[in-house]
């Protein structure tokens, strides 16, 4: 009876449940309706535009899982962004003269942008765990500090990379691997180590018992600063790697670089099915979220059926939806 | 009889899930008395004042008020018709001020506050009660006592004619329990009917006008003022067999394993020390606040703790639990619903959260976790109806028992547990208690700590009786029994052969 129930091991292939597969259902749902709409929808233009515009927001968002799951909260990626591809122009611009226009030089800034975001997450982390501050609070003031320093670098204007720099890193954006652009190929790959790490590492385990209960994580021998200080290092990395890929778009970094990028990343991860309060992360519905918000926006561009202008009205409907979709799927539970 | 009763249980019963555990209570509170009420933890104390205000509808028999059936369903309906219940944890809150707090939910003037009425009002209840407390002051800001004061003014102000006090004097510093009681003989003078509860003899004694004993859930002694010494009460409250639920020792005890000096836990804790041998099961008996679970957290790195450990004679500095499990030492916290299991994860993933590393890296194999989880099912005859169910829909003996699993995973040598069987049905502790012996039997140490008295009695080799977060006492072999260890816990002058030594 109970003791037969539970003596075999649960199969190990199961659906997941209808209310995870309920983003999964929204984004088929969007597809179907702008391949409807227009044409030129699922041309490999339009798809590759979608998907390196989502890149960016969705390496952040992948990283923004991790923070959210084990119970925080990071508001500071947007500015961390535009600070980060600030630093990395400038220290460009001024290695040129000596490292000369190559691929080292490309590497190098790239090195920045990394070291960068990883001493801004590790602040950001520092702050939260050792000096106990809420990450709210924390990363709030980051926000403002990254935003600020960007603007005054850049002396209220733009910071540019140079022509000659910019023309040879320009294909890490533009070009690609058999047909699909860098930022995807890149996105792809830490989508899928995210999800892995999720669901296969200590690390995500860890991730989701503290934000479950932090108290039974530490009485369990979990290194709970230790795990949360990974979480916010880690977004800082990705914010850094994205912004790897963002530069050699457009080439310059101002005060408005990835203005709003933050509250895209933290949608994309509560449309997702991560619990906002911590203690269940779902990296693929990260995913999926990301994709949703950006499909809504090329829709709107695409078909004239709502201004393009109610974009954020839309979006903020769909993010409300998401949540009152999961709260009632508990309370019915 | 002085008066007629205010409020009045007739053969009250009350049973959670197939348990009773209130069998046909009677008990009467009388206007102008102070009833005190004693009983080991568990007796059913707690239960009787919840339903007494209010809070806990009895499974049968009669609650009345003025001898009709009492006429509210609540908490608040049972304050609204004069029955205040003050609590172990206030019920305050700490931003507002006094005032605040004592008009909260009525407050006083139409569309604007009447400060100025509400002010003076607070001033005249504390005036009444003959305290210097603010009424502009923080909760937050006030001391323990204070805010006893601030919750007997506001029972006060809710013209209170029964009310109910669940251990007020264990927060209390010994003056202020002075000062408490001055209010107490103040309320009785003004015809107020009084419960109090207390663990310390010698407060009832000094208060009570009857005195009702209860055990088990039951009532086992009822007496008037001077009726009852304070050893006539602990014997009353104690007076019971060792059911045969406790397992047959034969434990052989080796070497020493752990020996403590001189151990303190800020700031409650003081100058521990003890030995604890292998296969030796070492109960640790006191009071709920007397540094039992501090102590024991001490230990294993979960509070900040000095003094001198040695494990195997070997000097060793413990600072968090996972230093506790490298030196072979295991906790399993009196808290199963807060600290011990992730309540919305599934059984495997609670099981293996302490171990992890064992179970594969970098990526954690579901396989062996899956067969770690059947073996601890099959070991500790866990019930689940589904394995992926979530921990917090297992009831509280197969939680405890999931608990057990997930603390002994690491294969400690020595396992420190914090209340085995807190809320766990008989059946179920039996279990427990069998495991626990076989883990001394197999040449582990034990550390029982718990506030049920036949179970401290029931399992250990050795004794040790905390109070006020100092070693009241060490028991042994014979001397081992419920009066000795009862008076240790209440700290009553006579001693136990001489034992009961303070601090």
């Amino acid at each position: 009876m109970a003791d037969q129930a539970v003596s075999r091991p649960a199969s190990s292939f199961r659906l997941p449940s209808l209310s995870a597969l309920g983003p999964l259902l929204a984004l088929i749902l969007l597809v179907a309706l702008g391949a409807f709409l227009n044409d030129n929808f699922l041309s490999q233009g339009n798809i590759t535009n979608v998907l390196a515009r989502s890149a960016f927001i969705g390496m952040i968002a992948v990283g923004m899982t991790f923070v959210i799951t084990s119970g925080g909260l990071d508001l500071s990626v947007g500015s961390m962004a535009a600070f980060i591809a600030g630093v990395m122009i400038l220290a460009m611009n001024a290695l040129l003269p000596s490292m000369g226009v190559g691929v080292p030089l490309i590497l190098a800034g790239m090195g920045v942008a990394l070291a960068v975001g990883l001493a801004a997450g590790l602040a950001n982390g520092l702050l939260v765990t050792r000096a106990g501050i809420e990450p709210f609070i924390v990363t709030l003031g980051t926000m403002g500090i990254f935003r600020s320093l960007v603007t005054w670098l850049a002396d209220g204007g733009t910071i540019s990379l140079d022509f000659a720099v910019r023309q040879l890193y320009r294909p890490v954006y533009y070009s690609g691997l058999f047909g699909i652009a860098w930022p995807i190929l890149v996105f792809a790959l830490v989508a899928i180590a995210g999800q892995v790490a999720m669901r296969h590492t200590r690390f995500g385990r860890y991730c989701e018992a503290i934000g479950s209960n932090d108290k039974v994580a530490r009485y369990s021998a979990v290194s709970v600063e230790g795990v949360r200080l990974a979480t916010y290092v880690l977004l800082g990395l990705l914010v850094g790697l994205a912004t790897i890929m963002y530069v050699p778009r457009l080439g310059s970094a101002s005060g408005s670089t990835g203005m709003l990028w933050e509250l895209e990343a933290i949608a994309a991860v509560i449309i997702g099915g991560t619990a906002l309060k911590g203690g269940y992360g779902r990296v693929w519905g990260t995913v999926v979220g990301v994709l949703i918000l950006s499909l809504i926006d090329n829709i709107l561009n695409l078909a004239d059926l709502v201004s393009p202008y109610l974009n954020g009205a839309i979006q903020g409907v769909i993010i409300v939806l998401a949540v009152v979709l999961q709260r009632g799927k508990k309370s019915s539970a | 009889m002085t008066a007629a009763p205010v409020l009045e249980l007739r053969d009250v019963r009350k049973s959670f899930g197939p348990i009773e555990i209130l069998h046909g209570i009677d008990f009467a509170l009388h206007p102008g008395e102070v009833h005190a009420l004693i009983g080991e933890n568990g007796a059913g104390k707690s239960t009787i004042m919840k339903i007494l205000g209010g809070f806990l509808e009895p499974t049968s028999g009669q609650v009345l008020l003025d001898g009709r059936p009492a006429p509210y369903a609540s908490g608040a309906e049972a304050e609204a018709a004069g029955v205040v219940v003050i609590h172990q944890e206030f019920n305050l809150a700490p931003d507002l001020t006094v005032t605040e707090n004592i008009w909260l939910g009525r407050e006083l003037g139409r569309v604007f506050l009447d400060h100025k009425a509400m002010r003076a009002g607070t001033q005249a209840l504390l005036d009444q009660l003959d305290t210097h407390i603010s009424p502009e002051a923080r909760i937050a800001d006030l001391p323990v006592s204070d805010r006893q004061m601030v919750e007997i003014a506001k029972a006060l102000s809710r013209k209170a004619r029964v009310l109910i006090m669940d251990e007020p004097s264990a927060v209390l510093t010994q003056r202020e329990v002075e000062i408490l009681f001055r209010q107490i003989d103040r309320l009785r003078e003004q015809g107020v009917a009084l419960l109090y509860t207390s663990h310390r003899l010698e407060e009832v004694t000094r208060l009570a006008d009857r005195i009702t004993v209860l055990r088990d859930g039951a009532v086992v002694r009822r007496a008037l003022r001077g009726e009852l010494t304070e050893d006539g009460m602990a014997t009353a409250m104690v007076g019971r067999d060792l059911q045969d639920i406790y397992p047959e020792r034969r434990h052989s005890m080796g070497e020493v394993a752990l020996e403590v000096r001189g151990f303190h836990v800020p700031p409650l804790v003081h100058d521990v020390s003890f030995t604890l041998r292998r296969g030796e099961v070492l109960g640790i008996s006191g009071l709920v606040g007397s540094g039992r679970t501090e102590l024991a957290e001490g230990l294993v790195g979960l509070r900040p703790a000095t003094g001198d450990v040695r494990r195997n004679g070997v000097a060793v500095h413990i600072r968090s639990v996972r230093d506790a499990a490298h030196h072979g030492m295991a906790y399993l916290t009196e808290d199963r619903k807060e600290r011990g299991l992730l309540l919305d994860k599934t059984l495997r993933e609670n099981l293996t959260l302490s171990t992890l590393p064992r179970f594969g890296t970098p990526f954690i194999s579901d396989a062996r976790e899956e067969t770690a989880l059947t073996e601890a099912i099959g070991e500790f005859d866990i019930r689940a109806p589904r394995r992926d169910m979530k921990v917090g829909n297992l009831s509280g003996g197969n939680q405890q028992k999931l608990l057990l699993a997930k603390t002994l995973l690491p294969d400690p040598e020595i396992v420190i547990i914090d209340e085995p069987t807190r809320g766990i049905d008989v059946g179920t502790k039996s279990q427990i208690y069998a495991f626990i012996n076989e883990l001394a039997s197999e040449g582990r140490s034990v550390i029982v700590i718990s506030s049920d008295m036949p179970e401290i009695l029931g399992l250990s080799d050795r004794v040790l009786v905390m109070r006020q977060g100092r070693l009241a006492g060490e028991l042994e072999g014979e001397r081992i029994s419920e009066t000795n260890v009862v008076r240790l816990v209440m700290g009553t002058s006579e001693g136990a052969n001489g034992e009961a030594a303070h601090g």
